[in-house]
């Protein structure tokens, strides 16, 4: 996947998508553009993790929105009701996720392909219907106002547009730079076997129930920690957050991007929010034009941008491999052919004159 | 290596394999002939352990595995080919093939977050394992092809690399030369000689008749989920049963 691209300009690439983010600042004039970009990045966190059990592992998680309010509530309930300080309810955002997700995952990735995704589909509702109406909790409809800013760490105060946003950022840093690691690693490889074929894939002696709630858990993980900063970002919380709408944008950002690739997800998660900011002029007509975008991107770029590059890089990297091999004449003998190249000498016979242990028969 | 005790799938009311016993002998190739829906793919996923069986025993070196899962089986050194493989078509054949190994490695999440050197060994020997595979099978030269971009008979190979870099005793072939031409499967025969030659025990389901009766040391005959014969190919040739259950339906069809 990532394999087809130099490893020493990928790396030059993040490295200069890492100084963009971090000039960001200084090249916009406001604050608004400031605070747009910071809530991207904050759901671009979240699409990440649902890109790796969508995208990597091949279970499409509708509940993923749930999770991502599980989160923020657990810093707004904290916060607000208890008086924590931010930074000592945050890390609990993502641990409270994951304690959601154990039972959750574990009943529901017993089904597969499109009974997990209704399945799911049906917790997120009833995670949102619960965040709705258990009001002692989570004060329902009028939701939490008036969540702190997260406090100072030592020097640094997150108390404008400009800090906040680079609180966020290099969350988003820490967040790409780990999921870098996992899809890279035998865990990756593990997690894309699965989502290829869960049969084959069991059959070469991987665990799928393990593994699976594995990234289940990273992925509500990553939505988890997302949800915890945009409480603090936001500062205030409603239970529309767990809508299954948002799961919808971040599938939305995920497809234009390219699923299941590392770049794609946080491209559409960046790209998306500033096309949508762009046709705001128009209203809700702005739909009108977005709808159409995407059918013709679905239809005509169905591996999304990032996904659409890698394969043809991939494709020309493979047509570069045929060039560099030995010349074969034809497909047909090519099997019997290809035999001279292994040292065994059981192959090495042209298909002509076969042998024939245990007896010749017509 | 492989004792299988009075073995039965019902689905409903259908018994797909019935009372079938048998055993896989080490070293050598034994084939499962059979007309289609006979529960040859059944009795695979049985031993495999795919389908968990209705009744009977499954014993493989001496231990019962009967209720044991397809990954502990692959585990155990059980390894097995499917009619399709699904690789992941934009990857290069090696990167599809280094997961195979996975099974004998031990690297968890903490070792990616860490950057363990246990994580580097291992992703090193996998890597090895795909290239030892990938020449064992002859496919050297696709090794940097996309999985999209190779033939039908290339992709059989693949399928015999995978199931070869679990490092397996047992491999389970199913249909290993279904789709592609006679000459090929001429090589894929000699691919599977060669795995005989290497000290692994085979056991396949074929349909092509030359193929078996040249290739097996020993043949279980299938039909309606029953085992009708068994023997050497001389003797499953004249089995008055196999030619009338069997051979006289095939002959029926060219007919």
């Amino acid at each position: 996947m990532d394999g087809v691209i130099d490893p020493a300009r990928a790396r030059l690439g993040w490295a200069l998508l890492f100084l963009a983010g971090l000039a960001f600042p200084f090249i916009v004039g406001n604050d608004y553009h400031l605070t747009v970009m910071s809530t991207a990045y904050i759901f671009a966190i979240a699409t990440l993790g649902l890109n790796l059990i969508t995208g990597y592992t091949g279970q499409f998680n509708l509940a993923h929105a749930g999770f991502m309010a599980v989160g923020a509530y657990t810093v707004g309930i904290l916060t607000v009701d208890h008086q924590w300080p931010f930074w000592a309810a945050f890390p609990l955002s993502g641990l409270a996720a994951v304690l959601m997700g154990v039972p959750l995952g574990w009943v529901s990735l017993r089904l597969k392909g499109h009974y997990f995704s209704i399945f799911t589909l049906c917790v997120g509702y009833i995670m949102f219907l619960v965040i709705e109406k258990w009001e002692s909790l989570t004060h329902g409809t009028v939701g939490i106002i008036g969540i702190p800013l997260p406090g100072p760490i030592g020097p640094i105060a997150f108390d404008s547009p400009r800090t906040l946003y680079y609180m966020v950022f290099a969350f988003l840093v820490a967040g790409v730079w780990i999921m870098r690691r996992i899809a890279r690693s035998l865990l990756g490889r593990t997690f894309v076997a699965i989502r290829n074929s869960d049969d084959l894939a069991e059959s070469l002696g991987i665990d799928l129930m393990r593994n699976k709630l594995l990234a289940f858990l990273l992925s509500v993980f990553y939505a988890g920690i997302a949800g915890g900063l945009y409480a603090g970002f936001v500062r205030f919380l409603g239970p529309g957050i767990a809508a299954v709408e948002n799961t919808f944008d971040m599938t939305m950002y995920m497809l234009v991007g390219g699923l299941g690739t590392l770049l794609g997800p946080l491209l559409g998660a960046l790209a998306v929010p500033w096309l949508t900011q762009y046709l705001q002029f128009l209203q809700e007509y702005r739909f009108l034009v977005f709808g159409p975008i995407l059918i013709l991107l679905v239809i005509f770029v169905p591996h999304g941008i990032v996904g659409t590059y890698l394969g043809w890089k991939a494709k020309r990297a493979s047509q570069a491999a045929l060039a560099a091999a030995p010349p074969r004449s034809s497909r047909g003998t090519q099997g019997a052919q290809s035999s001279p190249s292994t040292p065994a000498a059981a192959t090495g016979a042209p298909p002509a004159g076969r042998p024939a242990p245990g007896g010749r028969h017509a | 290596m492989l004792e299988i005790r009075n073995l039965t799938k019902r689905f409903g009311g259908l018994a797909a394999v019935n009372d079938v016993s048998t055993t896989i002998e080490h070293g050598k190739i034994n084939a499962i002939i059979g007309p289609n829906g006979a529960g040859k793919t059944t009795f695979f996923n049985l031993v495999s352990g795919v389908h968990l069986p209705t009744s009977g025993s499954i014993h493989f070196e001496g231990r019962d595995v009967t209720a044991l899962r397809a990954d502990k089986m692959a585990r155990l050194g059980v390894g097995r080919t499917f009619q399709t493989t699904a690789l992941f078509d934009q990857a290069s054949v090696l990167d599809n093939l280094i997961v195979g190994h996975r099974l004998r490695t031990q690297s968890g999440l903490w070792d990616v977050l860490a950057g363990t050197s246990r994580l580097r060994t291992e992703e090193r020997v996998c890597r090895e394992k795909a290239r030892e595979a990938l020449d064992f099978v002859g496919l050297s030269h696709v090794a940097n092809r996309i999985a999209a971009d190779i033939s039908q008979e290339e992709r059989k190979r693949v399928a015999f690399a995978l199931a070869l870099s679990t490092d397996p005793k047992l491999v389970l072939l199913d249909e290993p030369a279904g789709g592609v031409n006679p000459e090929e499967t001429a090589g894929l025969a000699d691919l599977i000689r060669k795995m005989k030659a290497a000290g692994l025990t085979v056991c396949l389901i074929e349909h092509k008749m030359d193929m078996i009766m040249n290739l097996a040391d020993k043949i279980m005959v299938l039909n309606y989920g029953e085992k009708i014969a068994e023997g050497t190919p001389a003797q499953i040739r004249a089995n008055p049963a196999v030619i009338d259950a069997y051979l006289g339906s095939e002959h029926a069809e060219i007919q």
